[in-house]
């Protein structure tokens, strides 16, 4: 609808006047901007090289040389923590629709796997990660029962699971709650049933509403699939943490830091961008 | 001419609010039925109570002579017997047109997509939507939406149509293209309870007119008789409002 009669407008005299104030205005902004940032970076930078011990820290956390040598090696522990994330994130979304379910629905025969669900979802999403780490990466092996892999990596992957399954079980549930009452009464009106409505009308609206902070939480998870290297799980950090006890030099924690940053910047940058497009696309309030 | 519906001294409260009150009400086939009153008087609430979307305190609902007020009737095989269209459309946004009137055709009747699609076409030509069937609802005019909100109810060829004041939300220009429908809908013969506030269009299509007041049926006779000549004070104060406020 935009092109209609577009051809035919040229800019009155005035508005001419408008868009050069609003460029003047904006050239202004910008040279602000970046005055402004070089001071800060310059003053931080400054501190940072003239401190007493930045030869030595300099040495020891930004050695290029060792940081390459070490490199293949922690982009190999990388790869665990990649593979941890996809396979975990599956499990964490199956699970977590599931508990999410069980919490709104109002079934009786599900009325016991309800109250299991609220336990749950209380207790791994009060009690710390890395507590749950342990009790499961220890504890269950101590158990001695057959058939359960004691497999490092398999349990701090069940550990991760356990305790994301509950955040992203209330994020689902709270984009069931969100979707108005009225798009229940219009499905079940028609006919559909309960689990109809859920299935067709309420769920594919609430996925798509919580799809930004899921993949918030997404981020969330491939970081903290770090904490499994308590447990033995040779990932980028315990990789970093091996090779710098070795030589005491702990440029391999900075060249892990940079690999996680390579991968979150880049995801939580789309993340934000599928936030603001979905704001966009549910309110025109115009330029605010 | 046989009742579809038939309501007997039903009863309707929310918290200590008195909603509906010892209210009976008789729908006969191929009859339209026409509910005013003020905000507030129990109109919606009675369409809701006849959908069973709420249950009520007291009293029977019939339809077709079976007892739908039983706790222990399949209440989704009953609605499906029963078209409701909402004041605020409710569509759902995240399917096109066609796929919200032939979601409950596929699920709930179990036709197949082909038979579903033929029949909801068919509809939305015959109402002048043919060109919005692959649109997405938030595309759509108030008026249209609620035209393919009517749609969708229809396409289960429900026995009852209830429309709960389906013009409210509208401007006045897009009105027209909502009545028109009902009184297409009207000469093919549905049997229809409207709630509304169009007093203009409740004279062309109504057999019967009932005035709401506090729960209950104060006034109740064909369009002539209840909207030009009440005999009830109240009714005559809620029609003079309606007057003042240019709506008669």
């Amino acid at each position: 609808m935009s092109e209609r009669m577009n051809s035919a407008w040229s800019p009155s005299s005035r508005e001419v006047e408008r868009q050069q104030a609003r460029r003047r205005i904006s050239r202004r902004q910008a040279l602000i901007a970046a005055v402004s940032s070089l001071l800060v970076l310059g003053t931080l930078i400054s501190i940072t090289i003239t401190s007493p011990g930045w030869a030595v820290v300099k040495k020891t956390f930004f050695d290029l040389g060792y940081g390459r040598k070490v490199f293949p090696t922690v982009i190999a522990g990388l790869w665990i923590n990649l593979q941890l994330t996809f396979i975990g994130g599956f499990c964490i979304g199956v699970i977590a629709l599931g508990l999410a379910l069980l919490r709104t629905t109002k079934s009786p025969a599900l009325t016991p796997f309800r109250f299991i669900a609220t336990a749950y979802v209380d207790i791994f999403r009060g009690a710390p990660l890395i507590l749950i780490i342990l009790l499961v990466g220890f504890g269950v092996p101590a158990l001695g029962l057959k058939g359960i892999p004691s497999n490092v990596i398999f349990l701090g992957t069940v550990a991760v699971v356990l305790t994301y399954s509950a955040y992203v079980a209330e994020v689902i549930r709270s984009g069931i709650l969100s979707i108005h009452p009225s798009q229940r009464a219009a499905a079940r009106s028609l006919g559909l049933t309960s689990g109809q409505t859920m299935r067709y009308v309420v769920l594919p609206q609430a996925i798509r509403r919580v799809v930004p902070p899921l993949l918030n939480d997404f981020v969330s998870l491939l970081k903290d699939t770090g904490l499994v290297s308590i447990l033995g799980v040779t990932d980028a950090v315990r990789a970093a943490q091996i090779n710098a006890s070795r030589t005491f030099n702990y440029t391999p924690y900075v060249v892990a830091a940079i690999l996680f940053l390579l991968i979150t910047i880049p995801m939580t940058r789309y993340t934000d961008r599928a936030i603001r497009q979905r704001t966009n696309a549910q309110s025109s309030e115009g330029v605010i | 001419m046989a009742n579809v519906l038939e309501i007997s001294n039903i009863r309707k409260s929310f918290d200590s609010e008195l909603v509906l009150n010892n209210l009976s009400l008789a729908i006969p086939e191929h009859t339209a039925t026409v509910l005013i009153g003020a905000s507030g008087s129990g109109k919606s609430t009675l369409l809701r109570c006849i959908n069973l979307l709420e249950s009520i305190d007291d009293g029977q609902i019939f339809l077709d002579g079976e007892e739908i007020s039983d706790p222990l009737i399949n209440v989704d095989e009953i609605r499906r017997k029963l078209g409701m269209v909402f004041q605020s459309f409710n569509l759902f946004p995240h399917k096109s047109v066609l796929e919200n009137i032939t979601l409950a055709p596929m699920k709930v009747q179990g036709k197949n997509r082909d038979e579903a699609v033929t029949a909801a076409l068919a509809l939305l030509k015959r109402f002048d939507l043919a060109d919005k069937a692959d649109q997405y609802p938030d595309r759509l005019s108030g008026g249209q939406q609620q035209r393919v909100a009517i749609i969708r109810s229809l396409a289960l060829n429900p026995r009852l149509l209830l429309l709960d004041e389906i013009t409210s939300a509208l401007d006045p220009v897009l009105v027209n293209e909502v009545l028109s429908i009902v009184r297409d809908l009207k000469s093919d013969g549905m049997t229809m309870v409207l709630a509304t506030h169009e007093m203009g269009f409740a004279t062309q299509v109504a057999d019967e007119v009932c005035f709401l007041e506090s729960g209950n049926i104060l006034e109740r006779g064909t369009a002539d008789q209840v909207l030009h000549n009440p005999q009830n004070p109240k009714t005559q104060e809620f029609l003079k409002r309606v007057h003042q406020a240019g709506r008669l």
